[in-house]
């Protein structure tokens, strides 16, 4: 199971970073969720996983008596989940906003900011 | 538990809280934001007196007990950092009264200033991996929000870069911090420096490669810095200032704070890479600086090139070389931004941030040029201000590790800081004044503007000296964080307790 979660963080990662290559801004917005997506896939893998085993110690006892998925890694990834998505509203007004000034969604046109000026 | 380590979050946090309710009534806005600061700096001075007093400070929130708990901690390193940040919150606060005084969001600006604090001083203070992540992303979206008030097309394509930019290296943060979670089952920095040294050197090489990849580009490193030269300049000057002299700094902290504690440097297997990066960061930023010409794009250049200077001491990674850094990065956070709020000044009273538009500042307004001269100067590295002594612990430092060609680079390099710096002091200061008064309709600075101008540039200026003139103790200080850094026991104890 570990090993295909950790092929699909790898396509994902890939499938991203071909996105993120990409001159349309909505691309590599898109690029920018599978990769956050496969990063956050990617830390559950890391945090072991579990069909049954629950992560609550019996009375009595210092570990649970089934094998178990590491809670902590779960909860990390819920807060990189609420930071991602806030991003990326950010992110889509910003790229709306970038397409307006110029009508035209490709990066390689937004660079108002790096003309000379004398 | 101490409240003075959680302080320095909360205070800001509850500002710009405040703030935000106040928005409406531009009068108090600047009073709260301003007693802010002012508390935030008393703070700061509190906190360093009692880690000098006392050693490394920690405290764990919600009394989970560290390492399972998030826990704050603060040795030197830490609480100078902190103060520093006060400082130029402090003066920044101040300046932006005027500077922003007339745009349309003044308050918004205000909220979020104490925003970006929270989060640099919540990424000076955790000691735990995955809450430096989340101060991380607080001063960025803190950031982002900064860069897009009122923007105007220029500044928002600026921000596409910028934002973008920075978001690939948050995700490769995440990445590296959920790796090394899943190889050591931990995130406190404390247990990581236990835990880290029995992983193989494979897994640390590609684990320190990610986290080193990851604040390379927050702290703008060859050849990861686009980013910056692209965005800094379409700033507000106070934001400019803001942002120029903390933002870097932050990623430099976090390597420094990295791979001296969780991963010690050199047996990371990237310190030859880091060592060619300093040079040629240095070497990269200060030509694109000679190649510009608007004071913002200037300086913005000039950030690149500093930052090479302090991560030199983090790739030699001997003790002189750390406070070296450690002395550097306060000696630049003071002078960049000051370098900045002049320039901002000099921009508000031409109207413009172009070279070819200003002049002849030194015969209307010589205290002006004499407090450019000042950071000027100690940006280059003229004895005895502030940058003299800095340059000299990092190029000394790499004599002795037998870098000569790094150290030859951080000469040259300096000789052409100085070249751009008198730049700008010829057009600016030294050539006549092109004004054409019929096409200059520059509203006139006021008694009370000027004044809110030119008291942070005056103190900055003064403590540019003042760290010159009594460079010992400063290098005493710098010295004994290092030594902190490089035998962590002290931190370690702190933060685990009793051991």
């Amino acid at each position: 199971m570990s090993s295909l979660l950790s092929l699909i963080t790898g396509v994902l990662i890939a499938a991203g970073v071909y996105l993120m290559l990409e001159r349309h801004i909505l691309r590599i917005l898109f690029g920018f969720v599978l990769i956050s997506n496969g990063v956050n896939l990617a830390i559950l893998t890391c945090g072991r996983l579990s069909k049954k085993g629950l992560p609550i110690v019996p009375p009595g006892a210092v570990m649970p008596d089934t094998p178990y998925a590491n809670p902590l890694s779960q909860a990390l990834i819920l807060t990189a989940i609420v930071i991602g998505f806030g991003v990326l509203i950010f992110c889509l007004v910003l790229a709306y906003k970038a397409c307006q000034v110029r009508e035209s969604a490709d990066v390689n046109l937004m660079d108002l900011s790096e003309r000379e000026e004398r | 538990m101490n409240w003075l380590l959680v302080l320095p979050v909360i205070i800001p946090l509850g500002g710009a809280l405040f703030l935000y309710m106040l928005r409406k009534r531009t009068a108090i806005v600047t009073a709260v934001s301003w007693t802010t600061a002012g508390f935030g700096l008393t703070v700061g001075v509190m906190l360093m007196s009692l880690v000098i007093k006392q050693g490394p400070q920690a405290v764990s929130l919600g009394s989970w007990p560290a390492p399972y708990g998030i826990v704050f901690a603060a040795d030197l390193f830490s609480a100078a950092m902190v103060l520093i940040t006060w400082i130029i919150g402090l003066g920044i606060v101040i300046y932006s009264a005027a500077d922003l005084k007339l745009k349309p969001s003044f308050a918004n600006y205000q909220v979020l200033i104490q925003f970006l604090l929270v989060g640099v001083n919540g990424a000076f203070l955790t000691a735990d991996l995955f809450n430096l992540y989340v101060w991380f992303e607080v001063m960025l979206i803190a950031s982002f929000s900064l860069m897009m008030l009122d923007a105007g097309s220029i500044r928002i394509h600026g921000g596409v870069k910028y934002v973008f930019l920075n978001l690939i290296s948050t995700l490769t943060l995440l990445l590296a911090i959920g790796l090394l979670y899943g190889a050591t089952g931990m995130l406190n920095f404390a247990e990581l420096h236990h835990k880290t040294a029995n992983l193989s050197p494979g897994l640390i090489h590609i684990l320190a490669g990610l986290f080193l990849f990851s604040f390379s580009v927050k702290s703008a490193l060859f050849p990861l810095y686009a980013w910056l030269p692209a965005s800094y300049h379409t700033l507000p000057s106070s934001v400019a200032a803001l942002f120029a002299a903390l933002l870097t700094k932050v990623g430099i902290y976090a390597v420094i704070r990295m791979f001296t504690l969780v991963f010690p440097f050199e047996g990371t297997g990237w310190q030859t890479v880091l060592i060619a990066v300093s040079g040629l960061t240095m070497l990269t930023g200060v030509l694109g600086a000679a190649s510009q010409f608007t004071i913002k794009r200037i300086l913005s250049f000039h950030i690149i090139s500093q930052v090479g200077y302090i991560i030199i001491g983090i790739a030699l990674y001997t003790r002189l070389a750390i406070a070296g850094s450690i002395l550097y990065l306060i000696h630049h956070i003071i002078v960049k931004a000051n370098l900045f709020l002049i320039g901002g000044f000099l921009n508000r009273k031409f109207g413009s941030d172009q070279l070819s538009k200003m002049g002849g500042v030194y015969r209307s307004f010589p205290f002006l040029a004499v407090l450019f001269m000042i950071p000027a100067f100690s940006l280059a590295g003229f004895p005895p201000l502030s940058g003299f002594w800095s340059k000299f612990a990092v190029i000394r430092a790499s004599i002795e590790t037998g870098h000569y060609w790094l150290a030859a680079t951080a000469l040259i390099v300096s000789v052409l800081t100085i070249y751009s710096m008198l730049k700008i002091w010829n057009e600016a200061f030294w050539k006549p004044d092109p004004a054409d008064p019929v096409l200059t309709q520059v509203r006139p600075l006021s008694s009370r503007e000027a004044c809110l101008y030119l008291i942070p540039i005056a103190t900055f200026a003064l403590m540019t000296i003042i760290i010159g003139l009594a460079a010992e103790p400063f290098f005493r200080f710098a010295d004994q964080a290092a030594m902190q850094l490089l035998e962590p026991a002290d931190y370690i104890q702190a933060v685990l307790g009793e051991k």
